[in-house]
Protein backbone atom coordinates (compact mmCIF):
# COMPACT_ATOMS: atom_id res chain seq x y z
CA UNK A 1 0.00 0.00 0.00
CA UNK A 2 2.99 2.33 -0.76
CA UNK A 3 0.74 4.59 -3.85
CA UNK A 4 -2.44 5.06 -0.83
CA UNK A 5 -1.09 7.78 0.72
CA UNK A 6 0.03 9.98 -2.60
CA UNK A 7 -3.52 9.31 -3.61
CA UNK A 8 -5.07 10.53 -0.68
CA UNK A 9 -3.19 13.68 -1.16
CA UNK A 10 -4.19 13.80 -4.85
CA UNK A 11 -8.12 12.90 -4.10
CA UNK A 12 -8.01 15.56 -1.04
CA UNK A 13 -7.23 18.75 -3.68
CA UNK A 14 -9.80 17.52 -6.45
CA UNK A 15 -12.43 16.73 -4.10
CA UNK A 16 -11.44 20.34 -2.36
CA UNK A 17 -11.75 21.49 -6.22
CA UNK A 18 -15.23 19.91 -7.00
CA UNK A 19 -16.43 21.45 -3.77
CA UNK A 20 -15.42 24.69 -4.96
CA UNK A 21 -17.16 24.38 -8.18
CA UNK A 22 -20.46 22.66 -6.67
CA UNK A 23 -20.57 25.47 -4.07
CA UNK A 24 -23.59 27.83 -4.11
CA UNK A 25 -22.28 29.41 -0.38
CA UNK A 26 -18.93 31.15 -0.28
CA UNK A 27 -18.18 29.93 3.51
CA UNK A 28 -18.71 26.52 1.42
CA UNK A 29 -16.07 27.74 -1.33
CA UNK A 30 -13.74 28.87 1.38
CA UNK A 31 -14.26 25.70 3.64
CA UNK A 32 -13.61 23.93 0.27
CA UNK A 33 -10.35 25.41 -0.52
CA UNK A 34 -9.09 24.41 2.97
CA UNK A 35 -9.86 20.81 2.32
CA UNK A 36 -7.94 21.16 -1.03
CA UNK A 37 -4.70 22.62 0.74
CA UNK A 38 -4.62 20.00 3.28
CA UNK A 39 -3.79 17.55 0.42
CA UNK A 40 -0.44 18.66 0.33
CA UNK A 41 -0.11 18.22 4.28
CA UNK A 42 -0.84 14.99 3.34
CA UNK A 43 1.75 14.63 0.48
CA UNK A 44 4.24 16.05 2.15
CA UNK A 45 4.37 13.78 5.35
CA UNK A 46 4.15 10.95 3.22
CA UNK A 47 7.56 11.83 1.69
CA UNK A 48 9.47 12.16 4.84
CA UNK A 49 7.82 8.96 6.50
CA UNK A 50 10.22 6.13 7.58
CA UNK A 51 8.52 2.60 8.80
CA UNK A 52 9.60 2.17 12.23
CA UNK A 53 10.97 5.71 12.83
CA UNK A 54 9.67 8.13 15.43
CA UNK A 55 8.99 11.90 15.75
CA UNK A 56 12.27 14.36 14.89
CA UNK A 57 13.01 14.71 18.47
CA UNK A 58 16.51 14.05 20.20
CA UNK A 59 16.22 11.55 22.82
CA UNK A 60 13.26 8.94 20.42
CA UNK A 61 15.16 5.90 19.70
CA UNK A 62 16.04 4.65 16.86
CA UNK A 63 15.91 6.56 12.83
CA UNK A 64 13.35 9.96 13.00
CA UNK A 65 11.40 10.82 9.98
CA UNK A 66 12.29 13.30 7.49
CA UNK A 67 11.55 16.82 10.05
CA UNK A 68 12.68 19.06 6.84
CA UNK A 69 8.86 18.05 5.27
CA UNK A 70 7.28 18.60 8.49
CA UNK A 71 8.62 22.11 9.23
CA UNK A 72 7.28 22.70 5.66
CA UNK A 73 3.94 21.55 6.68
CA UNK A 74 4.27 23.51 9.74
CA UNK A 75 4.52 26.67 7.27
CA UNK A 76 1.93 24.87 5.06
CA UNK A 77 -0.76 24.96 8.42
CA UNK A 78 -0.32 28.37 9.26
CA UNK A 79 -0.45 30.03 5.84
CA UNK A 80 -3.76 28.18 5.12
CA UNK A 81 -5.41 29.39 8.44
CA UNK A 82 -4.16 33.29 8.14
CA UNK A 83 -5.45 33.21 4.57
CA UNK A 84 -8.60 31.08 5.35
CA UNK A 85 -9.39 33.97 8.02
CA UNK A 86 -8.86 36.40 5.11
CA UNK A 87 -11.24 35.02 2.69
CA UNK A 88 -13.44 34.51 5.73
CA UNK A 89 -13.11 38.14 6.26
CA UNK A 90 -13.75 38.74 2.73
CA UNK A 91 -16.82 36.79 2.52
CA UNK A 92 -18.59 38.85 5.66
CA UNK A 93 -17.97 42.13 3.46
CA UNK A 94 -19.65 40.80 0.36
CA UNK A 95 -22.55 39.87 2.18
CA UNK A 96 -22.82 43.24 3.99
CA UNK A 97 -22.47 44.48 0.82
CA UNK A 98 -24.49 42.20 -1.93
CA UNK A 99 -26.77 40.61 0.83
CA UNK A 100 -25.68 37.28 -0.40
CA UNK A 101 -23.30 34.58 -0.38
CA UNK A 102 -24.37 32.74 -3.68
CA UNK A 103 -21.64 33.23 -5.94
CA UNK A 104 -24.09 32.60 -8.89
CA UNK A 105 -25.69 35.99 -7.64
CA UNK A 106 -22.59 37.74 -7.36
CA UNK A 107 -21.25 37.35 -11.27
CA UNK A 108 -22.67 40.68 -12.02
CA UNK A 109 -20.29 44.30 -11.67
CA UNK A 110 -21.87 46.92 -9.39
CA UNK A 111 -20.95 50.76 -9.72
CA UNK B 1 -19.75 30.61 -17.59
CA UNK B 2 -23.06 28.65 -17.31
CA UNK B 3 -22.99 25.64 -14.85
CA UNK B 4 -22.53 22.91 -16.91
CA UNK B 5 -19.93 24.78 -18.86
CA UNK B 6 -18.15 25.26 -15.37
CA UNK B 7 -18.48 21.33 -15.01
CA UNK B 8 -17.41 20.26 -18.54
CA UNK B 9 -14.01 22.59 -17.61
CA UNK B 10 -13.59 20.48 -13.88
CA UNK B 11 -13.90 17.31 -15.13
CA UNK B 12 -11.30 17.85 -18.00
CA UNK B 13 -9.02 19.79 -15.81
CA UNK B 14 -9.77 17.22 -12.96
CA UNK B 15 -9.10 14.00 -15.27
CA UNK B 16 -5.84 15.90 -16.51
CA UNK B 17 -4.66 16.68 -13.14
CA UNK B 18 -5.78 12.98 -11.56
CA UNK B 19 -3.73 11.33 -14.19
CA UNK B 20 -0.36 13.51 -14.06
CA UNK B 21 -0.74 12.93 -10.09
CA UNK B 22 -1.37 8.97 -10.49
CA UNK B 23 1.83 8.94 -13.14
CA UNK B 24 3.97 11.12 -10.56
CA UNK B 25 3.70 9.02 -7.77
CA UNK B 26 3.33 5.43 -9.17
CA UNK B 27 7.57 5.36 -8.90
CA UNK B 28 7.26 7.42 -5.58
CA UNK B 29 9.31 5.63 -2.74
CA UNK B 30 7.38 5.73 0.35
CA UNK B 31 8.76 4.79 3.78
CA UNK B 32 12.17 3.56 3.06
CA UNK B 33 15.19 4.54 4.14
CA UNK B 34 16.51 7.65 1.86
CA UNK B 35 15.56 10.66 3.45
CA UNK B 36 18.62 12.97 2.07
CA UNK B 37 17.26 16.26 3.87
CA UNK B 38 17.01 14.32 7.19
CA UNK B 39 20.71 13.44 7.15
CA UNK B 40 21.85 16.68 6.95
CA UNK B 41 19.32 18.57 8.87
CA UNK B 42 19.44 16.38 12.20
CA UNK B 43 23.03 16.38 12.52
CA UNK B 44 23.01 20.05 12.06
CA UNK B 45 19.98 20.65 14.69
CA UNK B 46 22.23 18.30 17.01
CA UNK B 47 25.48 20.32 16.55
CA UNK B 48 23.41 23.42 17.55
CA UNK B 49 22.13 22.21 20.74
CA UNK B 50 18.26 22.29 19.55
CA UNK B 51 16.80 18.45 20.17
CA UNK B 52 13.77 19.53 18.38
CA UNK B 53 14.78 19.37 14.77
CA UNK B 54 11.56 21.02 13.37
CA UNK B 55 12.48 23.76 15.53
CA UNK B 56 16.19 24.20 14.56
CA UNK B 57 14.59 24.15 10.89
CA UNK B 58 12.05 26.50 11.26
CA UNK B 59 14.28 29.25 13.61
CA UNK B 60 17.80 28.73 12.69
CA UNK B 61 18.70 26.74 9.33
CA UNK B 62 15.62 27.91 7.43
CA UNK B 63 15.01 30.79 9.43
CA UNK B 64 14.40 33.52 6.36
CA UNK B 65 11.38 31.11 5.61
CA UNK B 66 9.70 31.80 8.77
CA UNK B 67 10.18 34.84 8.48
CA UNK B 68 8.09 35.14 5.15
CA UNK B 69 5.67 33.00 6.90
CA UNK B 70 5.52 35.36 9.70
CA UNK B 71 4.99 38.03 7.11
CA UNK B 72 2.10 36.18 5.70
CA UNK B 73 0.70 35.95 9.06
CA UNK B 74 1.02 39.91 10.34
CA UNK B 75 -0.36 40.71 6.10
CA UNK B 76 -3.63 38.70 6.69
CA UNK B 77 -4.34 39.63 9.84
CA UNK B 78 -3.49 43.48 8.88
CA UNK B 79 -5.98 42.51 5.67
CA UNK B 80 -8.42 40.72 8.11
CA UNK B 81 -8.79 43.43 10.89
CA UNK B 82 -9.33 46.45 8.30
CA UNK B 83 -11.72 44.19 6.09
CA UNK B 84 -14.02 43.65 9.26
CA UNK B 85 -13.47 47.17 10.99
CA UNK B 86 -17.27 48.78 11.23
CA UNK B 87 -18.00 50.39 8.69
CA UNK B 88 -18.77 54.17 8.33
CA UNK B 89 -22.65 53.46 9.10
CA UNK B 90 -22.09 50.44 11.42
CA UNK B 91 -21.65 51.24 15.16
CA UNK B 92 -20.43 48.84 18.20
CA UNK B 93 -23.38 48.00 20.33
CA UNK B 94 -23.41 45.83 23.33
CA UNK B 95 -25.81 43.67 24.34
CA UNK B 96 -27.25 43.98 27.74
CA UNK B 97 -28.69 40.17 27.91
CA UNK B 98 -25.93 38.08 26.77
CA UNK B 99 -28.14 34.07 27.48
CA UNK B 100 -27.08 32.16 29.95
CA UNK B 101 -23.94 29.83 30.63
CA UNK B 102 -24.09 26.53 32.43
CA UNK B 103 -22.77 26.63 36.05
CA UNK B 104 -20.58 23.43 34.81
CA UNK B 105 -19.40 25.18 31.31
CA UNK B 106 -18.20 28.44 33.92
CA UNK B 107 -16.41 26.43 36.24
CA UNK B 108 -14.67 24.23 33.99
CA UNK B 109 -13.66 27.49 31.75
CA UNK B 110 -12.33 29.31 35.00
CA UNK B 111 -10.45 26.59 35.84
CA UNK B 112 -9.19 25.68 32.86
CA UNK B 113 -8.56 29.51 31.49
CA UNK B 114 -5.16 29.42 33.95
CA UNK B 115 -4.12 25.90 33.03
CA UNK B 116 -4.44 26.82 29.40
CA UNK B 117 -2.64 29.50 29.42
CA UNK B 118 0.69 28.15 31.46
CA UNK B 119 0.07 25.20 28.92
CA UNK B 120 0.38 27.60 26.05
CA UNK B 121 3.95 29.22 27.50
CA UNK B 122 5.62 26.37 28.15
CA UNK B 123 4.74 24.86 24.59
CA UNK B 124 6.24 28.27 23.53
CA UNK B 125 9.14 28.57 25.85
CA UNK B 126 9.93 24.71 25.60
CA UNK B 127 9.61 24.55 21.75
CA UNK B 128 13.44 24.37 21.26
CA UNK B 129 13.71 21.34 23.41
CA UNK B 130 10.28 19.09 23.35
CA UNK B 131 7.74 18.78 20.35
CA UNK B 132 6.15 22.06 19.84
CA UNK B 133 7.08 25.93 19.33
CA UNK B 134 5.65 29.18 18.77
CA UNK B 135 3.18 28.78 16.48
CA UNK B 136 1.34 25.71 18.15
CA UNK B 137 1.94 27.24 21.66
CA UNK B 138 0.66 30.83 20.28
CA UNK B 139 -2.38 28.83 18.88
CA UNK B 140 -3.32 27.35 22.45
CA UNK B 141 -2.46 31.04 24.38
CA UNK B 142 -4.83 32.76 21.81
CA UNK B 143 -7.79 29.83 22.54
CA UNK B 144 -7.11 30.05 26.15
CA UNK B 145 -7.69 33.54 26.50
CA UNK B 146 -10.77 33.31 24.80
CA UNK B 147 -12.40 30.75 27.47
CA UNK B 148 -13.49 34.03 28.91
CA UNK B 149 -15.81 34.33 26.24
CA UNK B 150 -17.02 30.28 26.91
CA UNK B 151 -17.47 30.64 30.48
CA UNK B 152 -17.62 34.53 31.54
CA UNK B 153 -19.32 37.07 28.76
CA UNK B 154 -18.47 38.83 25.77
CA UNK B 155 -18.10 42.00 28.18
CA UNK B 156 -15.51 40.30 30.54
CA UNK B 157 -13.52 39.43 27.36
CA UNK B 158 -13.60 43.06 25.72
CA UNK B 159 -12.68 44.61 29.43
CA UNK B 160 -9.58 41.81 29.98
CA UNK B 161 -8.77 41.79 25.95
CA UNK B 162 -7.75 45.14 25.24
CA UNK B 163 -7.52 44.67 21.09
CA UNK B 164 -5.08 47.37 20.65
CA UNK B 165 -2.03 45.72 22.91
CA UNK B 166 -2.57 42.85 20.72
CA UNK B 167 -2.27 45.17 17.81
CA UNK B 168 0.95 46.56 18.92
CA UNK B 169 2.54 42.97 20.55
CA UNK B 170 2.08 41.42 17.13
CA UNK B 171 3.46 44.34 14.90
CA UNK B 172 6.59 44.46 17.81
CA UNK B 173 7.05 40.78 17.82
CA UNK B 174 7.12 40.75 14.17
CA UNK B 175 9.45 43.74 14.13
CA UNK B 176 11.96 41.76 16.62
CA UNK B 177 12.20 38.72 14.70
CA UNK B 178 13.82 40.84 11.93
CA UNK B 179 15.69 43.05 14.36
CA UNK B 180 17.24 39.19 15.49
CA UNK B 181 18.28 38.70 11.83
CA UNK B 182 19.65 42.14 11.47
CA UNK B 183 21.89 41.69 14.86
CA UNK B 184 22.69 38.05 12.75
CA UNK B 185 23.49 40.47 10.07
CA UNK B 186 25.97 42.95 11.70
CA UNK B 187 27.85 40.56 13.90
CA UNK B 188 28.77 37.51 11.61
CA UNK B 189 27.11 38.56 8.28
CA UNK B 190 24.91 36.65 7.55
CA UNK B 191 20.91 37.50 7.94
CA UNK B 192 19.40 35.92 11.02
CA UNK B 193 22.53 33.92 11.87
CA UNK B 194 23.23 32.30 15.48
CA UNK B 195 24.83 35.45 17.67
CA UNK B 196 24.21 33.91 20.96
CA UNK B 197 26.20 31.07 22.96
CA UNK B 198 24.88 27.54 22.26
CA UNK B 199 24.65 26.23 25.52
CA UNK B 200 24.21 22.58 27.22
CA UNK B 201 21.86 20.33 24.77
CA UNK B 202 18.74 20.02 26.69
CA UNK B 203 19.10 23.67 29.10
CA UNK B 204 15.76 26.12 28.52
CA UNK B 205 18.91 28.89 27.15
CA UNK B 206 20.39 26.83 24.81
CA UNK B 207 20.47 26.59 20.79
CA UNK B 208 21.16 30.20 20.68
CA UNK B 209 18.63 32.85 18.69
CA UNK B 210 16.35 29.61 18.45
CA UNK B 211 14.99 30.35 21.68
CA UNK B 212 14.46 33.82 21.36
CA UNK B 213 12.83 33.59 17.47
CA UNK B 214 10.54 31.01 18.72
CA UNK B 215 9.43 33.21 21.56
CA UNK B 216 8.98 35.78 19.29
CA UNK B 217 7.14 33.66 17.18
CA UNK B 218 4.82 32.85 20.12
CA UNK B 219 3.60 36.35 20.86
CA UNK B 220 3.54 37.40 17.28
CA UNK B 221 0.87 33.76 16.78
CA UNK B 222 -0.94 34.91 20.02
CA UNK B 223 -1.43 38.50 19.15
CA UNK B 224 -2.40 37.53 15.51
CA UNK B 225 -4.91 35.06 16.62
CA UNK B 226 -6.55 37.18 19.48
CA UNK B 227 -7.02 40.19 16.81
CA UNK B 228 -8.30 37.87 13.93
CA UNK B 229 -10.90 36.51 16.62
CA UNK B 230 -11.94 39.31 18.34
CA UNK B 231 -12.41 41.04 14.69
CA UNK B 232 -15.00 37.81 13.77
CA UNK B 233 -16.69 38.26 17.21
CA UNK B 234 -17.26 41.91 17.54
CA UNK B 235 -19.01 41.49 13.63
CA UNK B 236 -21.34 38.62 14.93
CA UNK B 237 -22.10 39.79 18.35
CA UNK B 238 -21.77 43.87 18.23
CA UNK B 239 -21.48 45.63 15.18
CA UNK B 240 -24.62 46.98 14.33
CA UNK B 241 -26.20 48.96 11.75
CA UNK B 242 -27.10 52.25 12.40
CA UNK B 243 -30.06 54.40 10.44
Amino acid sequence: MTLLPYLVAGWLLLIGCFGVVRSRDLIHTVVCVAVAQSGTYVLLLSLGFQYGASAPVQGAPGPVVDPVVQALTLTDIVVSATVTALLLALVIQIAKRQGTVDPDELDELRG
Amino acid sequence: MSRSARWIVFWLGAGGVGTLIVLAVLKLPFGGLVHPYRELSVPAAIGRSSPNIVSSVNFDQRALDTLGEETILLGSVVGAAALLRPSKNEREQLDRDEGRVLEATKLLGYLLLPVTLIVGADVVTHGHLTPGGGFQGGVVLATGVHLLYVAGSYRMLRRLRPTKWYQLAEAVAAGAFVVLGLVGLLLTGAFLANVLPLGVLGDLFSSGTVFFLNVAVGAAVTSGVVVLLAGFLAQALSVREVR
